[in-house]
């Protein structure tokens, strides 16, 4: 009963959150509401037992894509850029509204009318488990199972970068990027930029060593390392690396550059593209992983960055 | 009304907010705003199966919870990819904003 409670109060927070984010005012008050809904919904995760999913939501879409919106509203407000908002007829509106809610009912009805038993891949996920020498099951299914699509997306977030970079002017190409920080340095922000980093070091390693047996994993891992890197440079105790620094360029593609080539060597070693030989799974598995969490502890960053502000030094 | 149940009618309301948000706002980072609720109205919907499919030795189904953290990770890529459109079109970087017609974005929706 506590319990039941204790859900009902949690997703009333949650929609609360997000009707604030849509219909604030200002758009900085949405942008903050927005990072508490990132961070309280991975609550909701953690309550359909999918603390992957949680850990995952708390680190990019409450923590990384916070830092990338804050920044970019505090970046928008200088400019005429926020003033574009203008006001719909209240008819427009009404009508809107009736048509989303239209749709929430929709969908509503589905959820409650779902087949019962629910179709399920969880037994024949934890069937073949044991082929590929992890013990949780979603590792599995990113690493093994379903390797091609999460391949696929490391390139999707090097794309991402690229693209991001492209928007640089041509006077600033090989220069560094523009991270959110402050204007002069804090002390609170530079006390906590050199207290937080070893322990989160310590603590994105870890959980991307347990992710083969227990919640965690290469995504999780990596954000965590992520967000030491972004602290470290928004207290201004290092630079932003400008974009044609080589290690950078090694770390942001690493992550693809081992996966399709391990994929490949799957055509000779096992007899297909991603195949991993069998008795031989998971350190190919791990050695993948490890180039993937140092591409998304780099790439992560990046994309919160922007493209480069600065001219390149001579 | 168990959890999942809840978190799945969440996920309905979510996705109703973020489309209503979508529509509504003109000003393009309060479209990414809303575009990120939205999508994380389906995610919860990817969540409310995935609790369903729970068999006795886990929890959830890993397959769609595997989905969904691809998921999370390819919206924060295109987020940051719009953020950066964004503000390049801004000219906040002190370059010159790329050409915008905006008597014509304007009179579209002013009737």
């Amino acid at each position: 009963m506590i319990v039941q409670s204790l859900d009902i109060g949690l997703a009333a927070l949650v929609l609360t959150l997000a009707g604030w984010t849509i219909l604030a005012r200002a758009t900085f008050p949405a942008v903050v509401s927005y990072v508490a809904y990132g961070l309280l919904l991975s609550l909701i995760w953690v309550r359909l037992f999918a603390v992957d999913v949680a850990l995952t939501e708390a680190a990019i879409g409450g923590g990384v894509t916070g830092v990338l919106l804050i920044g970019a509203a505090s970046r928008l407000r200088k400019t005429a850029a926020s003033g574009t908002e203008r006001e719909l007829a209240a008819l427009w509106r009404w009508a809107i509204a009736a048509l989303c809610t239209l749709a929430t009912l929709a969908l509503g009805a589905v959820v409650l009318l779902l087949p019962d038993p629910s179709p399920t891949l969880a037994p024949r996920a934890m069937a073949n488990i044991a082929a590929t020498g992890l013990g949780n099951p979603v590792t599995a299914v990113l690493i093994a199972y379903r390797a091609f699509d999460t391949m696929l997306e490391k390139c999707v977030l090097v794309l991402a970068v690229v693209g991001v970079w492209s928007l640089a002017p041509d006077r600033y190409w090989g220069g560094a990027p523009g991270v959110p920080r402050a204007l002069t340095p804090d002390a609170t922000l530079t006390f906590f930029a050199q207290l937080l980093p070893p322990l989160g070091i310590l603590i994105g390693i870890r959980i991307f060593w347990i992710g083969a047996d227990e919640p965690g994993g290469a995504f999780q891992g990596g954000a965590i390392l992520a967000a030491m890197w972004m602290i470290i440079m928004m207290a201004r105790l290092a630079d932003a690396p400008a974009i044609d620094q080589r290690w950078l360029r090694i770390a942001l593609g690493a992550g693809p550059i081992v996966f399709v080539g391990v994929g490949i060597l799957g055509f000779a070693a096992a007899g297909g593209f991603l195949n991993y030989p069998a008795g031989f799974a998971k350190p190919v598995i791990i050695f993948v992983e490890i180039f993937m969490t140092l591409s998304i502890a780099a790439t992560l960053p990046m994309l919160v960055a922007g493209p480069p502000i600065r001219a390149p030094r001579p | 009304m168990n959890a999942a149940t809840l978190a799945g009618l969440t996920g309905a309301i979510l996705v109703g907010v973020g489309v209503y948000g979508f529509i509504i706002h003109s000003e393009p980072l309060r479209r990414i705003l809303a575009f990120n609720v939205l999508g994380s109205g389906i995610f919860l919907l990817f969540g409310i199966i995935a609790r369903r499919g729970a068999v006795a030795a886990i929890a959830a189904d890993p397959v769609p919870q595997a989905l969904v953290i691809t998921g999370i990770v390819v919206a924060f890529a295109a987020t940051a990819l719009a953020v950066a459109l964004l503000v390049r079109l801004s000219g906040e970087d002190g370059h010159q904003a790329p050409h915008r017609d905006s008597a014509a974005s304007s009179r579209r929706w002013s009737g």
